[in-house]
């Protein structure tokens, strides 16, 4: 499944649900999901700035993509990671940068979770996008 | 014979006053506890504000036509209506400002340049918001002063007896707050204000949350300044009060230059300036504002100061019954004398997830650190969630308030 189709299945599961606190309820379960983060992982280098909660992003390259693991404190953004890790993770850097975030808009999260709330979302996007910038010119 | 009257609030009638509390929030019905960073504005002051912009919006203390002397004479009673609020001895020690943030930057460049040398101390508070210790972080590093700071005990409340022992011969000002934004401990500033003098140091209050909750005399706490914003207080946001003694005042160098504050300019004879408080008011004022703002204080006159005091007093109990049943819950800030502010943590529920999910049910509590950075890492959290309580609040929507948290509380662990 390449990164725009995992795109559109997000947007298809999002659409079962006629209300936002079900949808949170769909993110948070997302984010309860997500594999452990190692303590060890935790460093200023992977820590993102910016948001109300602790959000820490840890690549490594695995051949010709890109594998990240991610974690927050907080439920809701480790729910947000949840949906950005089924749309980059594992991916080439160049199928990373060629994927905008159409999501955003189309699942109305741009609305609900604006950059003023302070949730990291969109500190998240940039640290992905640039990772994959560098990943795509070193590698 | 003695007739009991019932002296009660009559939220009803308050609310009807203020019509933001009409709408709607996704849906439901907005319930608004995020008074501690700005209270919603009755009717009487927006409707203060549209007159002044409608009928006499003119610029003050020059032109001599007609709009120019009601404006004026607007902005000058409400001079008067200050210093009747707070019980200040006469209206020229009634300063406008942009807010309480601008009265502690005013008071630190003006006074405290002209009046601090190396080595001097300032004594502030842990329970400070960030407006009263960085404008003196500032000062101290221009100056090279120092900074103390009083300890707070495990309830949040100031430690007195470190308080007295914390001034030496070089302390010169104490900065605290009358009411701690982050926790509502209300803080016995009278009494600091006795010891502070004792020791031949000046004290100034930020009032920012106690002048919406309670009855300020600055004559009967002997402060030497007192600093408090009109958006806290049931008007407009970008305007606030510097109270100073008048000596003080007096003897104080102007911080900022421009037109209103001077005298005469001249490049060859110098500049002189205006007396006080027109020596601290440079440049245009937000005139509409300021006559919006004294409109506030006549509506808190209305209603009663005390009766709001004794109203946010009962919701505070109330909220603090229905909230201990909630498994995990911990309120930071359990001082013996505390305003309508209560701040918590919830084990397994992150502010930020509790702040995002509540809005959905409509209600507006303030999640974060509260602009007390060093307060919140002294009791080892980043962010609480705070829910604070002004006079049109209700028991129902204290109600609906930790019914809605339980069911956050439920989704995120």
């Amino acid at each position: 499944m390449s990164a725009q189709q995992a795109q559109a299945e997000l947007i298809e599961e999002f659409s079962l649900f006629d209300n936002w606190m079900d949808r949170y309820q769909y993110i948070i379960d997302m984010g309860k999901q997500l594999p452990a983060f190692p303590e060890e992982l935790k460093s200023a280098e992977t820590k993102i700035h910016g948001c109300q909660s602790n959000v820490w992003i840890h690549h490594e390259r695995e051949g010709e993509t890109l594998h990240f693991l991610a974690t927050s404190d907080a439920a809701i953004v480790s729910g947000l990671i949840a949906v950005l890790m089924r749309i980059y993770n594992d991916r080439a850097p160049a199928e990373i940068i060629a994927t905008p975030p159409s999501f955003l808009e189309d699942l109305g999260l741009d609305k609900h979770l604006s950059p003023t709330r302070a949730n990291g979302l969109h500190a998240m996007l940039k640290r992905i996008f640039t990772l994959a910038e560098q990943e795509k010119v070193t590698g | 014979m003695t007739v009991m009257t019932d002296l009660t609030l009559d939220v009803v009638r308050v609310r009807r006053d203020f019509p933001v509390l009409e709408r709607e929030v996704h849906g439901k019905p907005l319930v608004y506890l995020d008074n501690a960073a700005t209270s919603q504005t009755p009717r009487q002051v927006i409707e203060t504000l549209d007159h002044y912009y409608r009928h006499y919006n003119a610029n003050i203390h020059r032109g001599l036509h007609t709009l120019a002397d009601e404006a004026t004479a607007a902005f000058e009673d409400t001079r008067e209506i200050v210093r009747a609020f707070i019980n200040a001895t006469e209206r020229r020690e009634i300063v406008f400002t942009r807010g309480t943030t601008e009265a502690i930057n005013l008071v630190a460049q003006s006074w405290g340049r002209a009046n601090l040398a190396p080595g001097d101390e300032v004594l502030i508070s842990q329970l400070e918001h960030h407006s009263n210790i960085v404008p003196w972080q500032l000062l101290a590093n221009q100056l090279d002063l120092h900074i103390r700071v009083i300890p707070v005990d495990e309830h949040g409340a100031l430690d007195m007896a470190a308080y007295q022992a914390s001034f030496n011969e070089r302390t010169r000002l104490v900065a605290v707050n009358h009411i701690s934004n982050a926790f509502g401990t209300i803080n016995p500033v009278r009494e600091m204000a006795t010891i502070a003098h004792d020791h031949g140091a000046l004290i100034l209050i930020d009032g920012a949350q106690a002048v919406p909750h309670e009855a300020v005399d600055v004559r009967g706490i002997d402060a030497d300044f007192y600093a408090f914003s009109g958006h806290k207080a049931y008007g407009p946001t970008g305007v606030g009060v510097l109270y100073g003694k008048a000596a003080l005042l007096e003897a104080m160098p102007p911080w900022q230059g421009g037109g209103e504050m001077i005298r005469t300019v001249s490049f060859d004879a110098g500049t002189t300036y205006a007396d006080i408080p027109h020596k601290f008011e440079a440049g245009t004022p937000a005139i509409g504002d300021v006559i919006a703002m004294g409109r506030a204080l006549q509506w808190v006159d209305e209603i009663g100061i005390s009766l709001i005091g004794a109203w946010e007093q009962r919701l505070l109990a109330h909220a603090n019954e229905q909230l201990a049943r909630i498994d995990g819950l911990r309120v930071l800030g359990t001082a013996p004398h505390k305003a309508g502010v209560i701040s918590f943590v919830v084990e397994g529920a992150h502010a930020q997830d509790i702040g995002l999910l509540i809005d959905q049910l409509g209600v507006a509590i303030r999640t974060g650190n509260h602009c007390a950075q060093p307060l919140l890492h002294h009791f080892g959290v980043d962010a609480t969630c705070r829910a604070s309580f002004a006079a049109y609040n209700t028991p129902e929507e204290i109600d609906i308030f930790v019914e809605a948290l339980e069911r956050v509380v439920g989704m995120v662990r």
